[in-house]
């Protein structure tokens, strides 16, 4: 789960991490009087959506007056905002924040994740602050200092120190890295984060480390405990039917094909996705539907699937191993007598009761297209869908 | 031979009253699986599954009482690394955890200790292990296996389902097959059980089964280029899926590196690993495989 740089700003104060003076701004209205509260110039006008790269698509923008604020609201409010990690459809903007500026003296970058690879956190940061770090990594792979938190210990002072070290800095700008550090990891991990993520973390002036950017990805399996985080959930940087189907406990996420499809686990449907392509169709989506596959889950299922116009046939692809597959049948015959068959729908059962399955399917009377094995699965829908399109 | 659990596996289950566990339980007795205890906190003292099996509130009192040395977890997520730190300061020699949802805060520190305490995790998130006609951990339909000499590892659990259909089909039968979980942190890696079966004399080749997301699948690879004798047939899943999305599982997604399905494939070939590029393929590669060896 994301959350928007304000909330995320929210949850850097609540732990002590510095960050500029900042009120969310939710219209051209709020925006002025935000710009009056914070009683100073310049401020930045900054666009909040769920994705990095904001300033490159001119939704980070410094204002001085009054007028400019309310300009730039005007602006960017309602703007479908383009950057390199939102795709070529860009997102809407519907928040601002609008944040006191920062005397720059030098940017820095830090961050935290999990390394997969050694199974620890890893805290990373860099002098070389406010570009894409992923550059950083390939040209200048030095100029990125990591350390590695030990899961049971925790980080350790010291550890903190080799960061500020490693940044260059020095007397009180060193001792509040070293505590802001400390600060940037209890926060990832009460709050049970899978990235941190701080660009540009800069040194004003003045000698103070402050946090101008806040970028946080929260792991989905922890949020049971975490009330305050769930809170901040922003539905509309989601896909609509994406969030549907995970009140239904189905795992969907929307694709560009043509080709609809269902199935049980989600290795065999991404591997089911994988067999569609390569019959010469196009994945429209990936559905688990878990391991209770029932007449419920088939029907809301479908519908999902079905409120995409792309899609031009669906296929059904279901390993029965704990899930029956003539519970399946059952359900596949009475969400298609319910929602009617508006495509063809190819559907391949095996594994638990496989036989009764297709006996069921058979004596329904629908038109269901079966098959045997994913190959045989594949082609036939990928042949309906061509069918069906030409149409 | 085979890997991880035989039929003299002493099993404790964790979470044995709660409706998976009952139910799960009474599908491994009915497969062979020596289910010795069962572990609710609470309900030390009972007797579940028909007044034949045990409960205490404690895994170590079942390790003592009953000499268990291997268990299998179904505790709902916020207790499932609870569950496996339990078993392996039990002295648990093989813990193997079904659970789905863990936290990988809560991950990472349960490793910590089960490689302290010289343990082996599988999962979690994972449908368990099984040595055919033997021994059943987990909750994987254990009609659908034969016993035979291909090893099968996987880190999705209808897909593995699908490996044992196609190789079963084709006339090959199976010594042991993980489902290692699809979770960023699991408890034991790809490597590890190509080490395993590498050792175990009845597996003759060994089915490996990936996804996108993370270097597992590299990592095991480059180590069978240098180590492995038996050969090996590969398939990723996730050749379609988008970068930046989570593919179902915790662990499955593309966020830069070699970690795309394209990587992998390429990688794998490059180690000599036999790649199926199309899932329906896998039978038939290590068909091909073992009548020419």
């Amino acid at each position: 789960m994301k959350i928007h740089e304000y909330q995320g700003k929210v949850l850097f104060q609540k732990y002590g991490i510095n960050t500029p003076k900042g009120i969310p701004a939710f219209s051209i209205k709020e925006s002025t009087e935000a710009f009056k509260t914070l009683d100073t110039s310049p401020v930045v006008v900054k666009a909040q959506i769920h994705a990095g790269g904001r300033g490159k698509g001119g939704g980070v923008k410094l204002a001085r007056t009054f007028q400019e604020v309310e300009k730039l609201a005007n602006d960017i409010l309602g703007m479908k905002l383009i950057t390199p990690q939102t795709g070529t459809h860009g997102k809407e903007v519907q928040r601002l924040y609008i944040e006191s500026g920062a005397d720059i003296d030098q940017e820095f970058y830090a961050a935290i994740t999990l390394d997969r690879n050694k199974e620890k956190d890893v805290f990373m940061v860099s002098t070389e602050g406010g570009v894409e770090i992923e550059k950083v990594a390939e040209e200048t792979p030095e100029k990125i200092i990591k350390i590695w938190v030990d899961p049971l210990l925790g980080i350790k002072r010291f550890q903190a120190s080799q960061l500020a070290y490693g940044l260059g800095l020095k007397n009180d700008a060193f001792k509040e890295a070293v505590s802001i550090f400390l600060k940037m990891y209890n926060c990832y991990l009460s709050t049970d984060a899978s990235l941190l993520e701080v660009n540009p973390l800069v040194k004003t002036k003045d000698d103070h480390i402050v946090a101008l950017d806040a970028k946080f990805n929260f792991d989905s399996n922890a949020l049971f405990r975490q009330n305050e985080i769930l809170k901040m959930r922003d539905l509309s940087e989601e896909d609509p039917y994406e969030v549907e189907a995970s009140n239904f406990n189905l795992n969907y996420i929307k694709l560009d094909g043509n080709v609809g499809c269902m199935v049980n686990g989600a290795g065999l449907a991404m591997a089911t996705m994988d067999i569609i392509k390569l019959a010469g169709g196009e994945p429209a989506n990936f559905l688990d539907v878990g391991g209770t596959a029932n007449a419920e889950t088939v029907k809301n299922g479908f519908r999902i699937i079905l409120a995409d116009d792309n899609v031009k046939a669906v296929l059904i692809n279901i390993f029965g191993g704990i899930v029956r597959c003539d519970r399946v049948a059952n359900g596949v015959v009475q969400a298609v007598k319910e929602l009617g068959l508006k495509v063809p729908v190819v559907v391949r059962l095996e594994g638990t009761n496989a036989k009764e399955a297709q006996v069921i399917l058979k004596e329904s009377g629908v038109s269901i297209i079966p098959a045997i094995g994913m190959k045989d699965a594949a082609e036939r829908v990928v042949a309906a869908a061509i069918n069906n399109g030409d149409k | 031979m085979s890997i991880l659990i035989d039929k003299n596996s002493r099993v404790v289950v964790q979470g044995i009253t709660g409706s998976e566990g009952q139910f799960h339980s009474e599908q491994m007795m009915e497969y062979g699986t020596n289910i010795v205890a069962g572990v609710t906190p609470g309900k030390g003292g009972l007797k579940t599954l028909d007044n034949t099996i045990p409960v205490f509130n404690l895994v170590s009192e079942a390790v003592e009482q009953k000499k268990a040395n291997t268990s299998i977890i179904f505790v709902p997520p916020p207790f499932a690394a609870d569950a496996i730190i339990e078993s392996a300061l039990a002295g648990i020699g093989v813990i193997v955890c079904i659970t789905e949802g863990v936290p990988v805060r809560d991950m990472i520190q349960a490793k910590e200790i089960v490689k302290k305490n010289n343990s082996t995790l599988i999962g979690p998130n994972c449908p368990g292990v099984i040595t055919i006609d033997e021994c059943k951990l987990g909750i994987m339909p254990g009609f659908i296996c034969e016993k035979g000499n291909i090893g099968v590892i996987s880190k999705s659990g209808t897909l593995t389902y699908e490996a044992i259909d196609q190789l079963v089909n084709v006339g090959l039968g199976q010594t042991t097959a993980i489902g290692i979980g699809g979770d960023p942190v699991i408890g034991t890696t790809m490597k590890d059980c190509l080490a395993l079966f590498e050792k175990d004399t009845d597996t003759e080749g060994v089915v490996v089964i990936g996804e996108i997301g993370g270097q597992m699948e590299i990592e095991a690879a480059q180590w069978a280029q240098q180590n492995m004798s038996k050969p090996i047939v590969g398939f990723i899943a996730g050749q379609t899926a988008p970068p930046g999305r989570r593919m179902g599982h915790a662990g499955a997604i593309v966020s830069g590196g070699d970690d795309t399905a394209e990587a992998k494939m390429r990688i794998l070939e490059e180690c000599g690993i036999t790649v199926a590029k199309s899932v329906a393929d896998i039978g038939e590669l290590m068909k091909n495989i073992m009548n020419t060896k």
